[in-house]
């Protein structure tokens, strides 16, 4: 399991099959360890290798590929699938080479002819319940069974091929699609859901050849307690477990003349895509995207790191609004403001913290506030009628398909985005384009959102929300540069892949004078003189029910006053909307990207967006958290509970 | 509900006097209690016939994670078809089963003990708390057991819901944690990381009852019985076409000839040892042992009378087993369901000698690339049946 992903084993809720074992040297074997390592033997090579370390992990450290599919990197051990079997030296059966650990010497065959046959057959087996044909799936030439059958050699079906569908395909989700026809019973999903996220939605249900993987009283996906994270998509070996494409959708609107047909990019599709066209994760396709974008035929191209930079603003005001109450008016106020920006770490909240609603901040997310904009300034501006405009939102998640169907996204009487689109349809749209998209030139981003910043871009990555807002928090209340405590405004204690991060600021002085655009608000800084700042970071609802835990018990986290969320492991640049694979190589990679881009940003701090300080001087009148933002750009939530009707 | 006394011989166990064997054992040290099991060779009576000696010695040295105590569980799970023999133990020799666990208890140092209970043996429940309760009451239990200072174990009864998996050790704890019944991979083994992650013994009813015979008897009284790699007596449950089905003690090495005449099953056509995930013995090889290094079984024995057709009794152990995979490993879970279809197809006659043979290698697949004994022996009748039965099974023609 990757640093990531890793979870306390005594804390998971999967069963001890599915999950990693911790693993002991038995007592009268120790000849073979030196200093930890322990040789072992593959095909007729002697390495050594750290103790405990699996067969697979032993046999990639020397160059040997053994095939996998139940074996994710970010996953604990499943050792189901039995494609990874090995020979073991006086070992009567064939070893799952990913569950077999190395705790004593061991002579390893990995290629023999029981093993190939074995190999052959599982595969054969998989394609026999395989229902369906490659060229009309969504995961045709990015599908693991299909490379297995590929590279095994598998030409015809030995043991048959199911004719007829077994199982209707589940579109109840705005968000996730699961075809239960294609499924191989990895478990991939079941581990991604329940040890990843601690969600837990998919569990295998049945037995035997009648085992499929279902869900609670195989209620559809959108009755249940999904929160449409898309984490078990980015896993799923096969076809199996899809978004909910909206490609047609935004086809049919580019196609219809009388529809005004925007597009906002998130921060991190423009990290991953390259890796849809055959580029190396990390490679930026920002501008190239843009030209792209525009050839696809629409008809404006928008940063949604410029919202961002307002949801700095507003979320920033909430925060500063609920420290002034506490802390002056001494009234009762939910802290830790919780971000939320993230649609799954909302609806998970929703779902499993519901009394900790109150702490969400209201300011809607980024995608959200661009949309309400666009259908509201922007159209007036361009004198526009907001029913012939369609937003669409291009995002690195499936969630968000979720977030912008909610009943309450269209305050402005016109729903605030139309269409979400993930990173794989945007790429498969520009594939049918014909358009290649690393040859592209380079193409700038529409007015008048065209500037943004730094603290935009790095909203992609678990931190960067944090970040941006330290950034402007620190400047506005200090009245001192971030660059004078951070070098090169990078907060680095925020930033990286620990599950979760705790940083303390203290605020020794204040500036003497509030902006203009807050002095309405707040009169002065004086109540934050010598205060210290607490804020936290998690990423993964995994690691989000760690911290929600500690604060249900009184500890360190409730004390915080401000901690960012994000549903997916690694934020964003992880999104269940993402180009698959992923892993945490994969996720540090475009992790990477992003933040190249912040440093090479002119404007690094939201409150510097000259485009958002003109909109609120145009628009927003009243400021932050005014009236006309309370209407459009902050929104309600929904207790769901965790009981399903 | 009392159930019909299907005794057919006498028991070794109605000879040894009550806790003769935990008495000993008290009076010993640990390892003396393991060496004696080891000297004894007494293999696992559930079928695989691992050595206890090696388990308990194995779990005696493993290291108890932090806040937790060792385990020892007694699997009375017992599913394979044609095995009956725990339960009788059961019903009439519980005290001593449960001695047995208490000297496990002493060897490895657990302070727990766990007896898993088939689902359908719930009857049994009622009878097994009794003797529990008296066992307390009597200091064989609980504290201080036996006047030992310090020695502190007590068992309590987990009721199975019905999978034949979870016999399968690691399936069964398991289904004691709470989960679907499912095996891990193995290594850890159980002896190492078992219930509760903690070093765990598990073994079949039978076994703990042989432990209190050698304990009580001795380890060279014990040897002297059996052949050399299979030491000791053992139960049979006898099944099928014979005059006198039920459950019979015999020496292991017993050739199967012997056998059936002692239970009235001359002239049978194949005799299957072992259950479903056991071996069918043709007439020919009717001189072979039942024993660990030949035929080996956990106790069940069917015997297949002339009239059998051996089609129809491969159907039914893959019926078995396409309703009892657990659904995890590949090779187990669509395996077994292409074994089944092979046999409808011989049955219709519709089966080529080469499809046959695409079957005989999928076998193999799944003997050696399924993750637990289930999917490791569920292809052993099949195969069986077929080499020794070919004629039969080819020899079909399409019935208009």
């Amino acid at each position: 399991m990757s640093a990531d992903t890793r979870q306390d084993l005594n804390s998971s809720r999967a069963p001890a099959s599915q999950k990693g074992q911790q693993v002991t040297p038995s007592g009268s074997d120790a000849a073979g360890y030196i200093g930890g390592l322990v040789s072992v033997n593959i095909d007729g090579k002697d390495h050594k290798v750290p103790l405990g370390t699996t067969i697979l992990e032993a046999a990639r450290q020397v160059g040997i590929k053994i095939p996998t599919l139940c074996h994710h990197p970010d996953l604990c051990v499943a050792g189901v699938c039995r494609v990874c079997v090995v020979e073991v030296e006086n070992q009567r059966a064939l070893q799952a080479a990913c569950a077999y650990p190395v705790t004593a010497p061991l002579k390893v065959k990995t290629h023999t002819a029981k093993v190939r046959q074995a190999r052959r057959h599982v595969i054969d087996l998989l394609l026999s319940t395989h229902y369906g044909e490659c060229y009309s799936c969504k995961r045709n030439n990015n599908c693991e069974l299909q490379t297995l059958a590929n590279e095994h050699g598998v030409d015809f079906y030995r043991f048959g091929h199911v004719t007829e569908s077994q199982y209707p395909i589940d579109r109840s989700s705005y968000s996730v699609i699961r075809d239960p026809d294609k499924c191989v019973l990895c478990r991939r999903c079941v581990r991604t859901c329940i040890d990843v996220q601690e969600v837990g939605v998919l569990e295998a249900v049945g037995r035997s050849d009648k085992t499929r993987i279902g869900t609670y009283l195989d209620k559809p996906l959108g009755d249940v307690v999904c929160i449409n994270c898309g984490q078990c998509i980015n896993r799923c070996p096969t076809g199996a477990l899809h978004a909910n494409d909206a490609s047609d959708e935004v086809w049919r609107a580019i196609d219809d003349p009388k529809k005004h047909v925007v597009i906002q990019t998130a921060p991190s599709p423009r990290a991953g895509i390259g890796e849809c066209f055959g580029l190396e994760p990390g490679t930026p396709m920002t501008y190239q995207m843009n030209t792209a974008l525009k050839l696809c035929g629409f008809d404006k191209v928008f940063d949604t790191n410029f919202s961002a930079d307002l949801t700095i603003i507003e979320e920033g005001t909430e925060l500063l609004m609920r420290l002034h109450k506490a802390l002056v008016k001494k009234e009762p106020v939910a802290l830790p403001q919780f971000t939320s920006c993230s649609p799954g770490w909302v609806k998970y909240l929703e779902h499993f913290y519901p009394e900790y609603i109150p702490n969400l901040s209201s300011a809607k997310s980024p995608q959200q506030m661009f949309g309400a904009v666009i259908k509201t300034y922007y159209a007036k501006l361009n004198n526009i009628d907001p029913k012939d405009i369609v937003t669409v939102a291009l995002m690195p998640c499936s969630a968000k398909k979720f977030e912008c169907n909610r009943p309450e996204m269209d305050s402005s009487g016109f729903k605030d985005v139309d269409y979400g689109l993930t990173t794989r349809e945007l790429a498969q749209m520009i594939k049918e384009a014909g358009i290649n998209l690393p040859d592209m030139p380079k193409g700038e981003f529409d007015d008048p959102f065209g500037t943004a910043t730094g603290s935009g871009v790095i909203f992609g990555a678990t931190g960067g929300v944090m970040e941006a807002a330290l950034r402007t928090v620190i400047e506005l209340v200090t009245g001192a540069k971030v660059e004078s405590l951070f070098e090169n405004a990078n907060i680095t204690p925020v930033r990286g892949f620990d599950g979760v991060r705790y940083v303390e600021l203290p605020l020794p002085e204040v500036a003497p004078d509030v902006i203009p655009l807050l002095a309405h608000l707040i009169p002065s800084w004086d109540f934050l003189k010598g205060a210290t700042l607490k804020v936290a970071v998690a990423h993964g609802t995994a690691n989000a029910k760690k911290v929600m835990e500690n604060i249900k018990a009184g500890g360190q986290f409730s004390q915080c006053h401000f901690i960012e969320f994000m549903g997916c492991p690694g934020g964003c640049i992880g999104g269940g909307g993402q180009p698959i694979p992923t892993s945490p190589e994969i996720r540090k990679a475009r992790a990477r990207a992003i933040y190249e881009e912040d440093a090479a940003c002119e404007v690094r701090k939201s409150h510097e967006n000259p485009a958002v300080l003109k909109l609120y001087h145009e628009f927003f009148t009243e400021g932050p958290c005014g009236h006309l933002s309370h209407k459009l750009l902050h929104t309600h939530y929904t207790a769901r509970g965790k009981f399903i009707g | 509900m009392t159930p019909v006394n299907s005794k057919k011989t006498p028991f070794t166990f109605e000879s040894v006097e009550p806790e003769s064997g935990l008495r000993a054992a008290l009076g010993m040290s640990r390892a003396d209690i393991i060496g004696e099991v080891s000297a004894c060779n007494l293999r696992g009576r559930g079928g695989a016939g691992f050595p206890t000696g090696t388990k308990w010695n194995l779990a005696a040295a493993a290291k108890v994670k932090a806040g937790g105590t060792k385990y020892v569980v007694c699997n009375a799970d017992e599913g394979e078809p044609g095995t009956f023999k725990d339960r009788v133990i059961l019903s009439d020799h519980a005290d001593m089963v449960f001695e047995g666990m208490t000297i496990g208890a002493r060897a490895i140092g657990a302070a727990v003990g766990i007896l898993y209970l088939r689902s359908e043996y719930v009857y049994l429940r009622p009878h097994l708390e009794q003797v529990l309760e008296r066992r307390r009451a009597n200091n064989l239990l609980g504290q201080d057991i036996g006047g030992l200072a310090g020695f502190s174990f007590d068992i309590h009864l987990h009721m199975g819901a019905g999978a034949y998996v979870c016999g399968e050790e690691t399936a069964l704890i398991e289904s004691l944690e709470g989960h679907r019944g499912e095996p891990r991979n193995r290594p850890p083994f159980p002896v190492d990381t078992g219930f509760e992650g903690q070093p765990t013994v598990v073994n079949n009813v039978e076994t703990f009852a042989w432990v209190v015979c050698v304990l009580s008897r001795g380890a060279h009284w014990f040897k002297s019985i059996g052949t050399a790699k299979s030491t000791g007596y053992k139960l049979f449950s006898v099944s099928g076409d014979c005059r006198e089905p039920g459950v019979y003690e015999f020496p292991l090495g017993i050739t199967v000839g012997e056998f059936l005449e002692k239970v009235g099953g001359q002239g049978a056509k194949a005799v299957q040892i072992g259950g479903a995930s056991g071996h069918c013995v043709p007439a020919s090889e009717f001189g072979r042992r039942i024993a660990f290094e030949d035929l080996s079984t956990g106790g069940s024995i069917i015997v297949l009378g002339p009239g059998r057709d051996m089609l129809a009794v491969a159907r039914n152990f893959m019926e078995f087993f396409v309703e009892e995979s657990c659904g995890q490993c590949t090779p187990c879970r669509v395996g077994n369901a292409k074994l089944l279809e092979g046999v409808e197809m011989l049955q219709r006659g519709e089966c080529s000698m080469k499809y046959l043979q695409e079957l005989l290698g999928l076998c193999e697949t799944m003997q050696l690339a399924s993750k637990c004994g289930l999917g490791q022996s569920s292809p052993n009748a099949f195969v069986s049946i077929v080499k020794h039965f070919k004629d039969e099974i080819m020899g079909r023609t399409l019935v208009h």
